[in-house]
């Protein structure tokens, strides 16, 4: 899951980009509106944290101006103004959720979750393809209902490619899955994990699509 | 007397009143004069037309002398008021008017005069016709002429005294009706509650009470922008404090969570640099909060500026490594302001310009050309032209503070605040001759005096 945090303190910037991280987020940071607006322009995220006051300007003109592209990308609000009529504004303005800070880093990463779900038209909080079962909330994952162990990068690669419900993922799409803009990529990491990941679930689990980029197997 | 009501009511009431008294002296003055110089003339008429009846013989001037005295039958209808008397010259009644007294009405020669005749007071005129050898006496009492007088005021007094009652209504119920729309004013304010200033309605106010009105609310405005400024910084307050407690929060759960030790020693170190920011950004709130509840204009001594300028150096230091020059005019120079408000400004300045200076660089204190204002010269970036007006504002951050992410933009509003409290100005600019930025006192005239050159 890639998300991106707009916040301009810089510690709870380092604690969300950690945070998220640990509950298998993949965390681009900025730090200002202009930013937040040229980083969703271009970058694909399942979500998006943002704060509402910024030192360039407000979250919430950020907010509208974005959904007023047409963006639909789910975002949640993060804010230290938690009067109701600020929640109101922010809903109504086009944020998925709301919280308010100082917040629990669990829920956060929760509610992140249970947005981003939403955005790709998914009610339950669990992955399944087959007779596999992947958590996101506890980045486990269970064939037959025997634990299957998978590193986190596994586990993000494979999430990445059941999310699609067998369409093409490019090898492209899946590193933004696993790396963020500061983070160096390893040139065959994903070959690397897909190569693991067939090992654990057998030949046919991932299908390599020549030049496109790849799919989980169809139904047995 | 505390109501306007009774007190205008009573004025008025007094006024008219007296308004009547007066005409009513006036007339008694005026009415008097006339009434006796009309019955005056009636007594001279009468008199004279009693003489010439008598000397043109149709009255037995010679009749007999103890016969009686014969009585003119009525002079008119006057006989109640007006009496007359002819005597012989030698001192004989010889006749009268019915209801004129006997006794003689005047010793006197011709003219007019005045006697008591019976105990009553009698005026009278008297004409003399020497040939027949007769004197026409012709008088009526004063006091007749005192009654006459005194009708015509009393005609005047008692409608005033029944009018005056009504009058008295008229004027208690139309004062009253006059001061309604203060009741209506007062019984709109009595219902609000405190957080209700939206502008009294002056509509149907008269223009006299448009004024207060006004005034109310001028100061209803001044009060409502008070609290939306109030609202704001605390809003702001609220989320300066929250994020470094959201950072914390996050960064300790992380510490707490993570099983690797780089992370967890990593999120401690976060948490120590928070902290430290976070009290910082306390002390700054808790120094403008004092500043703000301070009286404006605090009385000050007089502070050696070298003194000053050298104690919020030595609390500042933390802020940056840069060196720090004080111009011999500064080292000469005393001020007069309050201690506290001095050197919180004199450390502001000096925090910020050591955040932006560079440690090989230097930040110079010096006294304007005019030698009235305190100037510090950095040798940071300066500030963008367009930020310099809004770096006093209750957290700005400059663009440079924005890109590093330090500070929490207070501590140029704290020293605007204090500057205030110092009777100074402050004002900001870059520097010409080099990049750099400029913070400018201006203190009020006189309040910097320069010790002499040998002295100092």
């Amino acid at each position: 899951m890639r998300v991106l945090v707009v916040e301009d303190d810089p510690v709870l910037l380092d604690g969300l980009k950690v945070g998220l991280g640990l509950a298998g987020a993949t965390c681009d940071v900025v730090s200002t509106c202009g930013d937040a607006e040229a980083a969703l322009a271009t970058g694909d995220f399942d979500a998006v944290v943002l704060d509402r006051m910024l030192p360039d300007g407000s979250g919430l003109d950020v907010l509208k101006r974005v959904r007023a592209s047409g963006n639909r990308t789910p975002i949640l609000l993060l804010t230290a103004l938690d009067e109701t009529s600020d929640r109101i504004a922010g809903l109504d303005a086009g944020a998925d959720d709301y919280i308010g800070k100082p917040f629990d880093l669990e829920e956060l990463a929760a509610r992140i979750r249970a947005i981003a779900r939403r955005g790709q038209g998914r009610a339950a909080g669990a992955l399944e393809w087959r007779d596999l079962t992947l958590d996101p909330a506890t980045m486990s994952a269970a064939r037959g209902g025997e634990a299957l162990a998978l590193s986190r990068r596994e586990f993000a690669v494979l999430a990445a490619l059941i999310e699609r419900r067998g369409a093409i993922a490019s090898r492209a799409e899946i590193e933004d899955r696993l790396y963020g803009w500061q983070e160096e990529i390893e040139s065959n990491a994903v070959e690397v994990h897909v190569h693991h990941l067939r090992a654990k679930l057998g030949r046919d689990a991932i299908e390599t699509v020549r030049g496109l980029g790849y799919r989980m197997g169809g139904p047995r | 007397m505390s109501s306007l009501r009774v007190r205008l009511f009573a004025t008025l009431i007094a006024a008219t009143g007296a308004l009547w008294l007066i005409a009513a002296a006036w007339i008694y003055v005026g009415a008097r004069q006339e009434v006796e110089h009309v019955l005056d003339t009636r007594l001279q008429e009468a008199a004279r037309m009693v003489a010439s009846l008598v000397a043109s013989g149709d009255l037995p001037a010679q009749s007999k002398p103890d016969a009686g005295t014969p009585v003119i039958p009525g002079l008119g209808g006057y006989e109640r008021q007006l009496s007359c008397q002819i005597w012989s010259l030698d001192d004989r009644l010889v006749a009268r008017s019915s209801g004129a007294p006997d006794e003689k009405l005047s010793d006197s020669g011709a003219g007019f005069s005045e006697r008591v005749v019976n105990g009553e007071p009698w005026r009278v005129y008297a004409v003399e016709d020497g040939a027949k050898g007769i004197r026409v006496l012709v008088g009526d009492r004063l006091g007749l002429r005192e009654k006459l007088v005194g009708d015509l005021i009393k005609g005047l007094l008692w409608p005033a005294a029944l009018i005056l009652p009504l009058l008295g209504l008229v004027i208690w119920a139309s004062v009253g009706r006059s001061l309604e729309p203060l009741s209506r004013i007062a019984r709109e304010l009595g219902r609000r509650d405190a957080e209700d200033m939206k502008p009294v309605d002056a509509g149907a106010a008269p223009s006299e009470i448009r004024p207060l009105t006004a005034a109310l609310n001028g100061l209803f405005d001044k009060v409502e922008r008070a609290r939306r400024h109030e609202r704001e910084v605390t809003a702001f307050a609220a989320h300066e404090l929250r994020t470094p407690l959201a950072g914390l929060k996050t960064q300790a759960q992380i510490a707490v969570a993570a099983k690797d030790p780089a992370i967890r020693d990593r999120a401690l170190g976060q948490i120590l640099s928070a902290v430290g920011r976070t009290s910082r950004l306390v002390s700054q709130l808790l120094a403008l909060a004092r500043l703000d509840a301070e009286a404006p204009e605090t009385a000050g001594s007089s502070i050696a500026l070298e003194e000053a300028v050298l104690e919020a150096l030595e609390l500042s230091r933390a802020a940056g490594a840069a060196e720090v020059t004080i111009s011999d005019g500064v080292r000469r120079a005393c001020v007069r302001a309050p201690r506290e408000p001095l050197l919180m400004l004199l450390r502001n300045l000096q925090e910020n310009a050591l955040e932006h200076t560079p440690p090989d660089g230097r930040a110079a204190w010096r006294l304007s050309a005019d030698g009235a204002a305190l100037e510090l010269h950095d040798e940071g970036p300066g500030a963008p032209e367009a930020e310099l007006p809004r770096l006093t504002q209750r957290f700005f951050r400059g663009s440079a503070k924005v890109a590093t992410g330090e500070g929490a933009g207070l501590g140029l509003a704290i020293a605007a605040a204090a500057a205030e409290r110092c009777g100074a100005t402050l004002s900001f600019g870059n520097r010409e001759d080099r990049s750099g930025f400029v913070a400018r006192i201006a203190f009020a005239p006189g309040a910097i005096t320069l010790a002499s050159p040998a002295a100092g």
